[in-house]
């Protein structure tokens, strides 16, 4: 039955076969393939997102009619742009603004989108298709368009809102009109639109919570609000963590609510870095100065952006 | 079993108790509804409002007495009348063409990208996954300006080719990062099945891994739809010209006009500009909601 | 079809662990092969590499006399069955089973033929129209290897295709697998880390530990005659007692000195085998089934042996009883009649004839 190795047959060698070569001339061409396949992703990474970052900072070096670098009296020569608005009053009202709403805004949105997520896990779950998809709405309507309904419900003689606030006693609200009640308008917009997004994050969560651990949990004896400390709040760290500065950076640099809401007004005091280098950049024609002024958004996400993918590289370590 | 009822005469406590956490849960999930409900109607007050607008006539707009909320004397003239509009018409063309061009191109590009670079390793492989994670994270208001810049120097200003050359950087990253996460998690075997029953790479991408992570794919052209159907800086920053518009920005700059606004047109053209996304929502809800969670948890 | 001929093979990672450290192996014609071992062995790699799905370090692989170590899978001519079927999930049986032959350009009605022809011989004619996912388990490995079959390959490859079905399923579909190789004939190499699957199935046996070949036999061949103690104790269940002992001169016959100092005496057979070791430490190996209550009728080329259990396994058809002797683990079978209680001595009866001693040192059973 056992074939003896001296029965073994002669090898014959395969046509062509140069082995080295051959072995090489394989992995080259999956190398090769993969490369091709990924080129065209190359091209809009370095077209389109490195070279404009690069271009993007020496334009901020430019003076007004890009004809050369921007002077500057105490910074190096081509920091001219900076320069200026380090020392407008303007600028730092944009930066403050710009950190206000963001903050604000991303605090609100995770904790109504915690809750949501929670309130929604109560319930039976055949029920809960048809909420969540109900409460997700405002994040489908894009945000410019949804802006304008918005934008009408806070208009100064016919506001919707106002109106319903008269009916049960409370006192008509300047929304856009007033500084810190248009900033608010701007975060409660920006809430209504995000909270949702944080509802379905926090929900996809809690439902990879085993449910074991809440069982475990009780019998051990802890009370609900136990259970949401040490079991829930541990086990959804991470995506709280990368949900919470996903949203900071796109928050921080949004663009569509203050455009349509109070495009910057009243005088300026609610421009954020995105509206207001808008306005410098494209409006006004001063493109260095714009891009100096997008820049100023750099350092901020940046910080971010590497929280994120820290969190992002964890949460794949774990899951592995 | 014999012995339930002898325990149930021995431990009245924990039944009492059993009946205290029945109330419990009644009173919890009394709450959840409630707070859902109020959720609900704070969440759909403005779509609703819009809605309530769209249907009013400018003269009942204007009247300032009685109640906004509802609608004496509805009409759909204000649809009507955008749906007739030349300008609307081309505004929508526009839109479509735009998303349709950019949506086929993303999902080209980063079928193909996140296929080698899920499955052939090669040199930089890691690095580009990451940088693709990265400038996903890169918002549009960072880099409109110098993009615009860059559309000018190609003479695409003010034309839908620059918008259509500039919205793979919103929508390729998050695609090419969610498809390496579907491609991911496709069992190595398979592929490994399909080599030894012949398959060329080509052949395994069409007829495996592009079938087995339908899904995925779906997921991710939705994503690319709406974020192509709702971009706003690019087309608010390239174009001037009403005949060049994307809707967003159309009914934006378009409709909003002088001091007497047309507010139930303005809201009834916002409410047609969103349709084609909540559509697609209505329809391919989960789908459109794995895309969404994806992004954080696969890859 | 083919035999498979490995000369020398080795496999290396990056930073030099090698998982194969140059096998040579010959696999005839029509033969059915089990690469059996520990996890971690290199069983599984050394499949992977005669399948093309990994690339061989150095060596030669050839199959039917062909020199194959550059030729990509899809025309090696082989089919493979993967531990977790590797079914493509979009595609019903029918077509995950015609896929091969379709990307092969056979024509539609010999795929047809083909397809059918394997669906009647693993019985899944019914299930041709469904998907992976409506299948149980035992029947997506039927639609595993139908997949195989009907590429009419030179060689089947399966790699641990049993290990994630319940026991009484793989205990039906290990006959199954050796029912369609007698039926199809085909060379067949096969890999798992049950012994009991390898002994069942092979024609032979590879014992494979730590990137090497321990020893290749037929399977009855390795149970009686173990060449190395990893195949010793790799091969049987429950696994072979390995007792230190002495290896004594008494008189022209041998004896050995256990511990707590039992005394067996060698068969006269064996004394001239191992004469040469005489006075030296040894392992005494022998396996539990050899290890028997003193019931038996013939005593001929046994040692009676006393212990006390410390523990006691009722199976039903026999009781395995568990002895600490000197800190070594001893096992023993018993008839299921015998009283035995925890503590107290039991009279049990060594099969001397069936002993095996190893060199400590070498670890070769002599």
């Amino acid at each position: 039955m056992a074939a003896d190795a001296s029965m073994a047959p002669p090898m014959t060698p395969a046509p062509g076969s140069g082995r080295a070569s051959t072995l090489q001339r394989l992995a080259r061409r999956r190398s090769s393939i993969a490369v091709l396949m990924t080129t065209p992703l190359l091209v809009v990474l370095l077209g389109l997102v490195a070279y404009p970052a690069g271009y993007g900072i020496y334009l901020s070096t430019l003076n007004r009619r890009m004809t050369g670098f921007m002077e500057a009296e105490w910074l190096p020569n081509g920091l001219g742009n900076f320069e200026i608005l380090f020392e407008s009053e303007t600028f730092w009202a944009v930066a403050l603004q710009s950190c206000i709403f963001a903050i604000t805004a991303v605090i609100l949105k995770a904790l109504i989108g915690f809750w949501l997520a929670h309130m929604l896990n109560d319930i039976p779950a055949k029920g809960q298709r048809k909420w969540r998809g109900m409460l997700l709405i405002p994040w489908v309507i894009p945000p410019a368009l949804s802006t304008l309904g918005w934008w009408w419900m806070f208009d100064p003689s016919y506001s919707s809102i106002n109106w319903l606030f008269q009916v049960v006693g409370i006192a008509e609200v300047p929304w856009l009109g007033e500084k810190w009640w248009a900033r608010l308008s701007i975060i409660i917009v920006n809430v209504w639109y995000g909270a949702p997004f944080f509802m379905i994050m926090y929900l996809a969560a809690l439902k990879s919570v085993p449910e074991q651990l809440y069982e475990a949990a009780a019998i051990d004896g802890a009370s609900s609000w136990q259970r949401l400390r040490y079991v829930t709040l541990p086990m959804m760290a991470n995506i709280i963590s990368i949900t919470v500065l996903f949203s900071l950076i796109v928050t921080f640099s949004n663009y569509d609510i203050v455009r349509v809401l109070t495009n910057g007004g009243p005088r300026d005091l609610t421009h954020v870095f995105a509206s207001y280098a808008f306005q410098v950049g494209i409006l006004s024609g001063n493109i260095p100065r714009g891009a100096a002024v997008s820049l100023f958004m750099f350092p901020i996400l940046a910080i971010c952006a590497f929280f994120v993918l820290r969190g992002v590289t964890r949460r794949n370590k774990e899951q592995m | 079993m014999s012995a339930t009822p002898t325990s149930r005469r021995d431990l009245p406590g924990i039944y009492s108790k059993a009946g205290s956490l029945r109330a419990e849960r009644r009173w919890a999930l009394i709450w959840a509804y409630i707070s859902l409900i109020i959720s609900a109607a704070i969440l759909l007050m403005p779509p609703v409002y819009m809605l309530i607008t769209s249907f009013k006539t400018s003269r009942e707009i204007a009247d300032q007495n009685g109640n906004p909320w509802i609608v004496r004397d509805p009409t759909l003239g204000n649809y009507w009348a955008l749906i007739a509009d030349p300008m609307f018409q081309g505004f929508f063309f526009n839109s479509v063409i735009i998303t349709l061009v950019v949506v086929v191109l993303t999902m080209v590009i980063s079928i193909l990208a996140a296929f080698a670079l899920s499955r052939m390793r090669f040199w930089g492989s890691q690095v580009l996954a990451t940088g693709v994670f990265l400038t996903y994270l890169v918002p549009d208001t960072l880099l409109f300006i110098p993009l615009y810049q860059i559309v000018g120097g190609l003479g695409l200003l003010n034309s839908i080719w620059g918008l259509i050359l500039v919205y793979p950087t919103l929508t390729v990253p998050f695609c090419t990062w969610i498809m390496i996460g579907y491609f991911a998690s496709i069992p190595k075997e398979l592929d490994e099945a399909a080599l030894i029953d012949g398959a060329t790479w080509p052949q395994m991408l069409m007829k495996i891994f592009i079938p087995v992570a339908l899904p995925g794919i779906i997921a991710a052209t939705i994503f690319a739809f709406t974020v192509s159907w709702a971009a706003f800086v690019y087309p608010t920053a390239f174009i001037t010209t009403p005949d060049q518009m994307p809707l967003t920005i159309g009914v934006v700059s378009q409709l909003v006009r002088g001091d007497t606004f047309a507010w139930g047109q303005i809201m009834a053209g916002a409410l047609l500009a969103a349709l084609p996304p909540v559509i697609v929502y209505a329809f391919l809800m989960d789908y459109y909601i794995a895309g969404l969670t994806a992004g954080a948890t696969k890859g | 079809m083919a035999q498979v001929s490995l000369r020398k093979i080795v496999k290396a990672y990056e930073g030099g662990v090698q998982a194969v450290k140059g096998i040579d192996l010959e696999i005839a014609d029509h033969e059915f092969v089990v690469l059996v071992g520990p996890s971690g062995c290199g069983k599984s790699t050394t499949l992977r590499m005669i399948a093309g799905l990994e690339e061989i370090t150095s060596g030669d692989i050839a199959i039917g006399g062909t020199l194959v170590n550059d030729i990509p899978p899809r025309d090696r001519d082989i089919a493979m069955v993967f531990q977790n079927y590797a079914l493509y999930p979009h595609m019903s049986v029918y077509d995950n089973m015609a896929f091969g032959l379709m990307l092969r350009k056979f024509p539609k009605a010999e795929i047809d033929r083909r397809v059918k022809e394997a669906a009647r011989i693993l019985d899944i004619t019914p299930l041709l129209e469904r998907k992976p996912k409506a299948l149980s388990g035992g029947q997506r490995q039927r639609v595993a290897m139908g997949r195989a079959i009907v590429r009419d390959p030179k060689v089947f490859l399966f790699d641990e295709p049993l290990s994630n079905l319940d026991a009484k399923l793989r205990v039906q579909m290990r006959t199954e697998i050796k029912k369609v190789h007698q039926t199809v004939n085909t060379t067949t190499v096969y890999v798992t880390h049950d012994q009991v699957e390898a002994m069942t199935l092979a024609d032979r046996v590879v014992v494979m530990n730590h990137g090497i070949i321990e020893q290749v036999g037929p399977p009855q061949e390795l149970y009686h005659h173990p060449a190395t103690k990893f195949v010793a104790g790799f091969i049987g269940s429950p696994s072979m007692n390995f007792i230190p002992a002495r290896l004594e001169q008494a008189s022209g016959a041998l004896r050995l000195h256990l511990p707590h100092d039992i005394v067996l005496n060698v068969p006269a057979a064996r004394t001239a085998l191992y004469q040469p070791h005489a006075g030296k430490d040894v392992l005494f190996g022998i396996r539990p089934e050899h290890l028997t209550d003193d019931k038996a009728t013939d005593k001929a080329n046994t040692a009676p042996i006393t212990l006390k259990p410390d523990v006691i396994e009722p199976m039903g058809m026999e009781t395995l009883v568990h002895f600490k002797l000197n800190g070594t683990e001893v096992s023993a079978r018993l008839d299921p009649a015998t009283p035995a209680a925890v503590g107290a001595p039991l009279s049990l009866i060594a099969h001397m004839d069936q002993m095996h001693l190893i060199d400590p040192t070498t670890d070769k059973v002599l």
